[in-house]
Parts: structure tokens; C-alpha cells; sequence
């Protein structure tokens, strides 16, 4: 058969994300060029980068939320051209933004979003999510009265209702306390042992490695290193590749 | 079908109660309409001979520009939050969304209406009891909510919404406009508006209903 038919399914099953020349222009800005990525299944992959290096645009065009303008991205082995429904069935996904309803309450905003997955035993769900992430107490409070850091929490505990197998986060630990921090290394790491596959960005580079499996450091919209995290040439790519990361990482 | 039923259901759920608490599309809407219904009526002082002809544009002229200030404020809503993006993380076609905001501002529209109607009765000496008024409501009032939503998610994107949401919207509604006035004006003087403006309208519904979502599709993913 053509190309077409070949663009819809991935040739890789052994890749649970799989980028290939992706490329993503705002106006005249090219924000991402010819991006190649793999992310195996059950591996932990944490993208580094300075602002404006492109990493949330990544994160919105594998969240199916931008259209690529180039470029082929396979999740779950399906196309994000024509399978962007049941793509956004397996993935979990914490924007940069909380994107909760300010004049509903935390549990009002997850059984909305449980209701949109179409999930059964929804009011167990919630409890479970929010046992998790710590914000039992919060649920009857409306979301515009909770601070930066508990909206945080109620993102991730929105993208965790359906039990992902894939989980998508742009930069998950900003605005959470030493408390929500452990939550959220817990979650990650409970993850890895479950076998979810985790894609997320930081500026931390210690955290990230100590999180991943896998590196990529992203420069100038395209990845310019992919490596195992505990690797010393991943250090040394870091230390050479990315200096405004190191800054950023050492001024927050 | 029953999925795609549930998610429709549920923005609609969601918008509703939104709308309970905060009251701001709703409200806002209906002072506006009401505000557009008195000051005609001083500045046009209809009388028994001029009502049937000047009352219908007064009255849609109300509803629409309630509605653009209602539907403007619906989409605000969902770009302040963030809430459009996190409807589209859900794992339903973008039509379905169109439709549960539609479907919303349809209510709502027609909320207002049912209360402003009373009023412009009163003011413009007019019988509340006009069955044919219901469907031309109706009908008038889905097309105003079905190109009225895909503008406004279009206007959400740019910084002077308020301006550019009615620029956008008037062009296209136009006709649906004119077909409720004329509609109007026949139910008002004894006529049908079935033999040719409610088919228009019908007519109008149908086409926008399958193009608006199609192009809210293309209009929400950036």
C-alpha cells in the first residue's frame, strides 16, 4: 500500500512515542525543526532544555493539542494525523498551565474530566487520584480559592483518572512544595515500576537524572542529545550542550 | 454514540453550573437585551401603525447582540482557564466539543430570550401569546449559537475579542438575521413564516451545523 497507509500505524511496536522530522513553526518563529525522538516502552525519557528551546511546544504537539507542521509522530504505535481520539485515551498529560475551572471544586473539575473519559466508578477513582497526589482534604474547594502548587497537584491528579499508560508532563515539579515534590517523584517512580512510560521536561538536570531512564537535551527546537541518564557521557553532554540549562537550573 | 452523548452532556453539565454560580453570561446577555429593547422604544416611539414593522428588527437586533456579548463570554472563559485545552486532552472528537459549547449558549440564548420576550411585549403592546414565534426562536436562535460559537473560538484567539467576534459573525449571520425578522414580522401580522423563512432557516441550521464544527476543528488546534 502507499505512504499513507504506512503513516497511520507505527513500524516500531517496541516504541510506546516515536517522533520523527517533526517540525513546528509559530508565524515566522521556528520553534521545532526536524525533531527525531524514541521513547520505548516503559522507559522513562526527561527532555532538558532552556526556555524557549521548544520544549512545551513538544509536549502540545505529543498531547495532540498542535498540529505538527512536518513530520510524523507515532504514540502507542498509532499516528497523531488520524488516531488523535484514542491516542488521548492512553495518554495522560500535565500542561504548563493547571487548566482547572476556577468556579467549580477540585472534585467537581476531576469527575468533569472523568466524565469526558468516559471512566466507570468514578467518585473511587477520584479518591484514589487524590489519595495519591495528597489532596483528599482540598476536593470540596473550589479550584480559583487553591494555591499555585495544589492547582499543580489537581493537574496531575486529572491526568492520572484514566491510569494512563503513557504520561506526558511539561516541567511537573514547578510550584510544588518538598511534600509534593516526594508525591510526585513517588508517582514517577511507582510508574517505572509499573511499566508507564513517562515523557517529561525539567530544568532540574539532578532530578532528572535521577528520575529517567533516558536523557534528551533539546537546543534550538531539535534534540541534540538522546542518551541513558546515568551514563557519564550524558553528563558530559549536558555540561557542553546546555549551558543556559545549568544556569537555569542554579537560579530557579 | 452513547460516549460522544455523555461527553456533549458533560461540558454542557459543567457550563451550567458555571453559569449558576457566576451568573456572567447569563446576566450579562439579558441586561443588554433589555437595555436594547427600552432605549428603541424611546427612540423609535413605535405606535400601533409602525409596530409591526419596526418591533421585529428591534427584538432580533436584542437577541443578537446579547448573544454575541454571552457567546463572547462562554469562550473567554474557557481560553482564561485553559479549559479549552483541557477539553481537548479528553479523548473525544473536537466536533463533540463544538457542540457541548453550542449547545450551551443555545440554553442560554434562549433563557434570556424567554425573559426579554415579556418585556418587549409589554413595551411594544404585543400579545404574549404568539406560538409561531417559538420555532423561528428556536431555529433563529441555534443558528446564532452554531456560527456564534465557531467565531468565538476564533475571536477567543485574538487580543480585541470583544471587536473582532462581531466583525466575524455578522457577515456570515446575515441571513438567519433577516429570515427571523421577516419570520417575525409575519407571525406578528396574522401570517405563516412556514412558507418560506422557517425553511430558510431550517435550511441555514443545517449547513452550519456540519461546517462550524468541521472548522472548529481546524480553528482550536494551533
Amino acid at each position: 500500500m502507499g505512504d499513507g497507509n504506512q503513516a497511520l500505524s507505527s513500524d516500531r511496536p517496541d516504541l510506546a512515542i516515536e517522533v520523527r522530522g517533526l517540525s513546528k513553526s509559530y508565524g515566522r518563529t521556528q520553534v521545532l525543526r526536524d525533531l527525531d525522538l524514541q521513547v520505548p516502552w516503559g522507559q522513562t525519557l526527561t527532555v532538558l532544555g532552556p526556555n524557549g528551546s521548544g520544549k512545551t511546544t513538544l509536549i502540545k504537539t505529543l498531547a495532540t493539542l498542535a498540529r505538527p507542521d512536518a513530520g510524523e509522530i507515532h504514540i502507542a504505535g498509532l499516528s497523531a494525523r488520524r488516531n488523535g481520539v484514542r491516542i488521548r485515551s492512553t495518554i495522560g498529560v500535565v500542561t504548563h498551565d493547571p487548566l482547572l475551572y476556577d468556579g467549580l471544586t477540585g472534585a467537581e473539575n476531576l469527575r468533569f474530566f472523568a466524565r469526558m473519559f468516559a471512566l466507570d466508578h468514578v467518585e473511587d477513582r477520584i479518591l484514589e487520584v487524590a489519595a495519591q497526589m495528597g489532596i483528599t482534604d482540598r476536593l470540596d474547594s473550589r479550584a480559583g480559592t487553591l494555591s499555585h502548587g495544589m492547582r499543580r497537584r489537581f493537574s496531575i491528579a486529572r491526568a492520572l483518572l484514566h491510569s494512563p499508560r503513557i504520561l506526558i508532563m511539561d516541567e511537573p515539579e514547578s510550584g510544588l512544595d518538598q511534600r509534593a515534590l516526594a508525591l510526585l517523584d513517588d508517582l514517577i517512580m511507582n510508574g517505572r515500576r509499573l511499566g508507564r512510560t513517562i515523557l517529561m521536561t525539567t530544568h532540574n538536570f539532578e532530578r532528572g537524572i535521577a528520575l529517567a531512564d533516558r536523557i534528551a537535551i533539546l537546543a534550538r527546537g531539535t534534540i541534540a542529545y538522546q542518551g541513558m541518564a546515568d551514563s557519564y557521557s550524558t553528563r558530559d553532554a549536558y555540561e557542553r550542550l546546555a549551558p543556559d540549562v545549568q544556569y537555569e537550573a542554579r537560579n530557579p | 454514540m452513547k460516549t460522544s452523548m455523555l461527553a456533549v452532556l458533560a461540558i454542557l453539565w459543567k457550563d451550567v453550573v458555571l453559569e449558576l454560580r457566576t451568573r456572567d453570561i447569563v446576566v450579562s446577555a439579558l441586561v443588554f437585551a433589555l437595555l436594547v429593547i427600552v432605549v428603541f422604544n424611546f427612540a423609535v416611539t413605535p405606535t400601533p401603525r409602525t409596530v409591526p414593522f419596526v418591533a421585529p428588527g428591534v427584538l432580533w437586533i436584542a437577541f443578537t447582540f446579547g448573544g454575541v456579548l454571552g457567546l463572547n463570554r462562554s469562550m473567554a472563559l474557557e481560553r482564561e482557564s485553559g479549559g479549552l485545552h483541557a477539553l481537548m486532552l479528553a479523548p473525544v472528537s473536537r466536533d463533540l466539543i463544538f457542540f457541548g459549547k453550542m449547545l450551551g449558549s443555545f440554553l442560554f440564548m434562549l433563557l434570556v430570550e424567554a425573559a426579554t420576550f415579556p418585556v418587549f411585549a409589554v413595551l411594544y403592546n404585543f400579545s404574549l401569546l404568539l406560538p409561531g414565534l417559538i420555532p423561528v426562536a428556536v431555529l433563529a436562535t441555534l443558528a446564532i449559537a452554531t456560527v456564534g460559537t465557531l467565531f468565538s473560538a476564533i475571536a477567543a484567539n485574538t487580543r480585541s475579542r470583544e471587536v473582532m467576534l462581531p466583525l466575524l459573525f455578522f457577515p456570515v449571520l446575515v441571513p438567519a438575521v433577516i429570515a427571523a425578522v421577516e419570520a417575525t414580522t409575519a407571525v406578528i401580522q396574522g401570517g405563516s413564516p412556514f412558507e418560506r423563512w422557517i425553511p430558510f432557516l431550517v435550511a441555514f441550521d443545517a449547513l452550519f451545523l456540519v461546517v462550524c464544527p468541521f472548522a472548529f476543528h481546524l480553528v482550536v488546534e494551533e
